[in-house]
């Protein structure tokens, strides 16, 4: 049987506030346990929370990036559970009247072309603390500084039909909140955080199969393998006449499997009602508008612009716009040096090719805007050839300075001197006899070979252009 | 000197008649040996009390002070307090030494009041009787076999036997008024958002209130007077002026327009009950306010909304309580669900866990909508009705209870029954309103209690009713036989 | 819909995680169903066209700045907690 993969994402984006959404702690990453977590973060008896507006105003300008719905009112309900990093054994969460309805974004695919996915709402909430599962003899730590860190939920449509697809929408969302700034998208801190819901259902049908919910996949890449392995575990069972179980699992990515989470499953009734301690968020068509005005390009309005304006391709401008670091860089850089093409051939080249070598992200890249503005300004004006420039680059990034200082200890400064040229390709001329002949005889390829000699002789200073120009002089017969 | 009020004792203050460290161990010494026969304080802090005592009375000697400044008071044990033991009647919080303070300690501690200690309450405020109270029942001050009403039992008792001029109470369905009745004091619960909610341990969120519970109406305003206001750390407090609570007491009845329900005065009530409350609305009349019938056609609607609502609310405002940061926690817990299901089920009370039982079911899937859902939809509807009244009247009048305090023992198997002990109360926090309690005469020599209900934020209105009427009648001056 | 037997008591109990002795369940689910039986009075009223009332007040949410006004208090905040260690709160362990 042909399957069809059907897949719809929750992603958590922790909001970059300073403060707790419904409190005055700290939500600094990686303080000693339980010093950022204060009355209320705890769940004392008495206490009660207070709504941090700076949440409110970056969920708003996330829905209205994503084209959704703002909703006017919105509010805030209490699921309740137990669990020890839940202190009130109830998130604070939004489920009857989320902050952003429906909205969509644009995925590309590998194929070059794009498609649509519908976001079905996002809504703000609580995030829970942490348990720390090292041996307390035989016990588990509970750690709530992170507990009230604000959190967005985005819940996608059902639109992905593979990993890959999943993969792509992942990372427009991540491009887009960190455009915004609402997010640092910080992976490894846990501020960007992914639940898969996958299923499969015969090719042509209309309903959808059971799914499993991959809990808590915190890169880009365990995602693709999650849903991938998830697929593969589904597809075995409906092939072999079984049927799939409607449950939550984990991903073990060190054996690259998934696995059910039964403690999760028992009785989760979460008894949603609107929290009495909060009253409705009200926000005016106004207000919305007034955030409107303060939203940065979009990611793809700086791609249609970078193909409209500077001429790139689609390909070079998707690439260079994806992360809003590299754009950045890429618009300082392209300014300065006034050649669009150049600067995105090199960041898209060679600082990308290094980054991606030492799995660095752009925003960590060792050689600053202004350094490649620097190099790039050196070949413009010829003191070097964009082959040397290649060395120079190589230098920078191990950190070694600066284009002209690098060019100056290294003596790599190009020879311009029309004598000095002059006296090495009479030497090239002399040594050479038998190719002279040929290529005064007709055979006009063999320049090549001379100015490659003259290069060589030269260690790659002397300027190609000129060599080329005095070698045609030179040879004449 | 207890017999005095806290206007009186503020003007000996002044006067320098007493000091504070005077008054306050007057007090103490009067706890210490009358309290065992109605446990009414669950902690005395008489440490706390002669130190907050001796600096009123130096900042007394140093300046201006507020009225409250120097005087004792008992704070119910529902309220969060600093570095005291604050159990809210439970034995699951039976070792929570509170971290902080809630708004309204603090604003008692700006002010310079002193607290002479915690009271004795309902489990969790559950109860109407205080005999849900871990720390055992509270007896009534006029009839030792009687209850003094709950769940402000404790702070009524020792107000009513002169233990303290004046206490906190907090009310989500009756809490300061029936027991103000119960035990013949002055009880007000402001309008909803009135008063902080912030340190005030959770019961019903969207009905709780505090407030004052004193022996005079214009104590009450003094009180009120420290205690509302705006805070920052209560999102459902509300940002309305506060007035000088005492400026209107002396404001005239002529012309008063008075609604008795129809519904207050009907099956139900007891019948010597209702002639007190009908020779009180006479002497309103008396000094010029006029009478007039009206219908609160969804009365009967508001004990079993409560108990949807309520019920839920306080489920999910429990659950906090589970042993992990704080409070009671089992022996030997085996794992996770163990340390849950026992800490809660050896730490909670039987009527608390049959509350907990009942909000769990109603918001339980498949039942939101039948019950909770329903519920926020007849309290609308309840709400309504009063909007409707006060159209045509200034103050609604009726009795706060609908007998006098019964037995201790007499409805601890009948639930239902003892719910209905605060069918008067319960509809004015649905709709938010402010009410009272005032003592309006005595059946067989117990205590009976006159209600005031206005409109939202009409705290001034009311406190200068039932001051006027104090200032006609003396039932508010008469002291149970033990305790003169 | 009203009338809960032992085994509703008992998951409803679960959910709570609420402990409840063995012999004290009969009486709690002839608590529960009486107290559900009064509740239901609220089916004889039409509330077709009336809106849910959460507050008793038509209030809006107030905004708080999002500024850091609470600093370390661990000491003072676990000094009456249960079981801790190094910081932490400790409970049996976890298992996922």
């Amino acid at each position: 049987m042909q399957w069809e993969v059907v897949i719809g994402l929750e992603i958590h984006v922790q909001l970059s506030t300073k403060s707790k959404i419904f409190s005055g702690a700290s939500t600094a990453y990686g303080a000693e346990p339980n010093t950022q977590a204060c009355t209320v973060d705890l769940g004392l008896p008495g206490v009660l929370p207070v709504f941090n507006g700076e949440a409110l105003k970056k969920s708003v300008m996330f829905g209205l990036a994503v084209g959704a719905q703002i909703n006017e009112r919105s509010v805030f309900d209490r699921k309740n559970y137990f669990y020890p990093d839940s202190p009130k054994a109830y998130q604070i969460s939004q489920l009857y009247y989320p902050i952003v309805g429906e909205g969509h974004i644009d995925i590309d695919l590998e194929d070059g072309s794009q498609k649509r996915i519908g976001v079905t709402r996002a809504h703000m909430e609580e995030d829970a603390g942490k348990s720390l599962h090292e041996n307390f003899h035989g016990q588990t730590g509970i750690d709530l500084n992170r507990a009230g860190t604000p959190l967005l939920e985005i819940v996608s449509e059902p639109d992905m039909r593979s990993a890959k697809e999943a993969v792509a929408y992942m990372r427009k969302i991540h491009s887009i909140v960190r455009y915004l700034g609402v997010s640092d998208g910080n992976m490894q801190e846990g501020s960007f955080r992914c639940d898969a819901n996958v299923s499969l259902r015969p090719k042509g049908q209309e309903e959808f199969g059971t799914r499993a919910e991959l809990k808590n996949i915190n890169s880009f890449r365990f995602v693709e393998k999650a849903i991938n392995v998830e697929i593969e575990r589904q597809m075995d069972i409906l092939e072999s006449g079984g049927t799939v179980v409607q449950e939550t699992r984990l991903y073990d990515s060190e054996k690259n499997e998934t696995r059910s989470m039964r403690s999760k499953e028992e009785a989760n009734d979460y008894r949603y009602f609107p929290d009495p301690d909060l009253l409705p968020i009200v926000i005016s068509a106004e207000e919305i508008e007034a955030i409107r005005e303060t939203l940065p390009e979009l990611p793809d309005d700086k791609c249609a612009r970078y193909r409209e304006q500077l001429g790139l391709s689609e390909k070079d401008a998707r690439a260079l716009t994806i992360d809003r670091d590299m754009a950045d860089y890429y618009e300082a850089v392209q300014q300065a040096v006034d050649d669009a093409k150049m600067a995105a051939n090199w960041i898209l080249g060679d600082v990308a090719a290094l980054n991606n070598k030492n799995a660095i992200e752009f925003k960590a890249c060792p050689v600053s805007a202004e350094q490649l503005i620097g190099l790039l300004k050196r070949i413009k004006d010829n003191t070097i050839s964009g082959k040397i420039a290649k060395e120079v680059f190589e230098a920078m990034y191990a950190g070694e300075g600066d284009a002209d200082t690098i060019i100056d200890n290294k003596g790599l400064k190009q020879i311009t001197d029309t004598g000095a040229i002059e006296a090495i390709i009479d030497e090239v001329v002399a040594n050479n006899p038998g190719q002279v002949a040929e290529f005064q005889s007709g055979k006009d390829k063999l320049i090549g070979f001379f100015v490659g000699q003259v290069m060589k002789a030269s260690k790659g200073k002397a300027n190609p252009g000129q060599v080329n120009q005095l070698l045609q002089q030179k040879l004449k017969p | 000197m207890h017999n005095k009020t806290i206007a009186e004792l503020s003007a000996g203050l002044k006067s320098g008649e007493f000091s504070s460290v005077e008054l306050t161990q007057s007090y103490l010494d009067r706890i210490n040996s009358l309290d065992k026969q109605i446990n009414s304080f669950i902690t005395v802090t008489p440490d706390l009390a002669l130190e907050q005592a001796k600096q009123a009375d130096e900042q007394r000697a140093a300046g201006n002070v507020g009225i409250l400044n120097g005087i004792p008071l008992a704070q119910k044990d529902i309220f969060c307090t600093k570095d005291v033991k604050t159990s809210c009647g439970s034995k699951m919080l039976d070792p929570f030494i509170s971290p902080y303070n809630a708004t309204t300690i603090n604003k008692f501690n700006d002010t310079g009041a002193v607290m002479l200690g915690k009271t004795n309450m309902d489990e969790f405020a559950m109860g109407s009787s205080n005999e849900t109270s871990w720390y055992g029942p509270v007896k009534n001050p006029w009839q030792q076999e009687s209850v003094p009403g709950g769940s402000s039992g404790g702070s009524a008792a020792a107000v009513a036997a002169r233990l303290a001029p004046a206490a906190t109470g907090t009310d989500t369905g009756g809490s300061i008024r029936q027991p103000a009745s119960f035990c013949g004091i002055t009880g007000l619960k402001p309008t909803y958002g009135r008063v902080s909610r912030y340190g005030m341990i959770a019961f019903a969120s969207s009905l709780d209130q505090a407030g004052p519970m004193t022996r005079t109406a214009e104590d009450a305003a003094l009180m009120l007077n420290v205690m509302a206001g705006l805070d920052p750390r209560d999102s459902t407090s509300v940002d309305e002026p506060v007035p000088d609570y005492t400026a209107s007491l002396n404001d005239s009845m002529a012309g008063l327009k008075i609604g008795l329900p129809k519904e207050y005065f009907s099956e139900g009530l007891d019948d010597a009950v209702a002639k007190v409350i009908e020779s009180a609305v006479k002497e309103y009349e008396k000094m010029g306010a006029v009478i007039k019938e009206i219908s609160l056609p969804t009365s009967n609607l508001a004990v079993p909304t409560y108990y949807i609502i309520a019920p839920s609310e306080c489920s999910s405002n429990l659950s906090r309580m589970d042993g992990v940061r704080y409070g009671y926690r089992c022996d030997d817990p085996e794992d996770l669900n163990d340390l849950y299901i026992r800490s809660r089920g050896e730490g909670f009370g039987a009527e608390v866990k049959r509350r907990i039982l009942v909000g769990t079911y109603a918001l339980s899937e498949g039942f939101y909508d039948a019950y909770y859902v329903k519920a926020q939809k007849t309290r609308r509807l309840i709400t309504n009705d009063f909007n409707q009244a006060f159209a045509d009247v200034d103050v609604i009048m009726g009795p706060a209870a609908p007998s006098t305090a019964f037995k201790i023992g007499e409805l601890t198997d009948d639930p239902i029954t003892m719910y209905l002990s605060d069918i008067y109360t319960i509809a004015v926090n649905l709709a938010g309103l402010p009410g009272m309690s005032v003592p309006a005469g005595f059946v067989n020599d117990m205590p009976v209690g006159l209600q005031l209900i206005g409109k939202h934020f009409a705290e001034s209105k009311l406190l200068n009713i039932a001051h006027q009427f104090q200032q006609a009648t003396d039932w508010h001056t008469q002291a149970p036989a033990a305790f003169k | 819909m009203s009338t809960l037997d032992k085994s509703d008591v008992e998951k409803i109990a679960f959910l709570a995680r609420l402990g409840v002795d063995e012999q004290d369940i009969p009486e709690y689910a002839t608590n529960l169903s009486n107290i559900l039986e009064m509740v239901e009075q609220l089916n004889s009223v039409d509330t077709d066209d009336v809106k849910p009332m959460a507050h008793p007040l038509d209030a809006v949410q107030r905004l708080r700045a999002d500024v850091v006004t609470e600093s370390n208090d661990r000491e003072n905040l676990q000094s009456h907690a249960p079981q801790v260690e190094q910081g932490l709160y400790l409970v049996p362990r976890v298992v996922e």
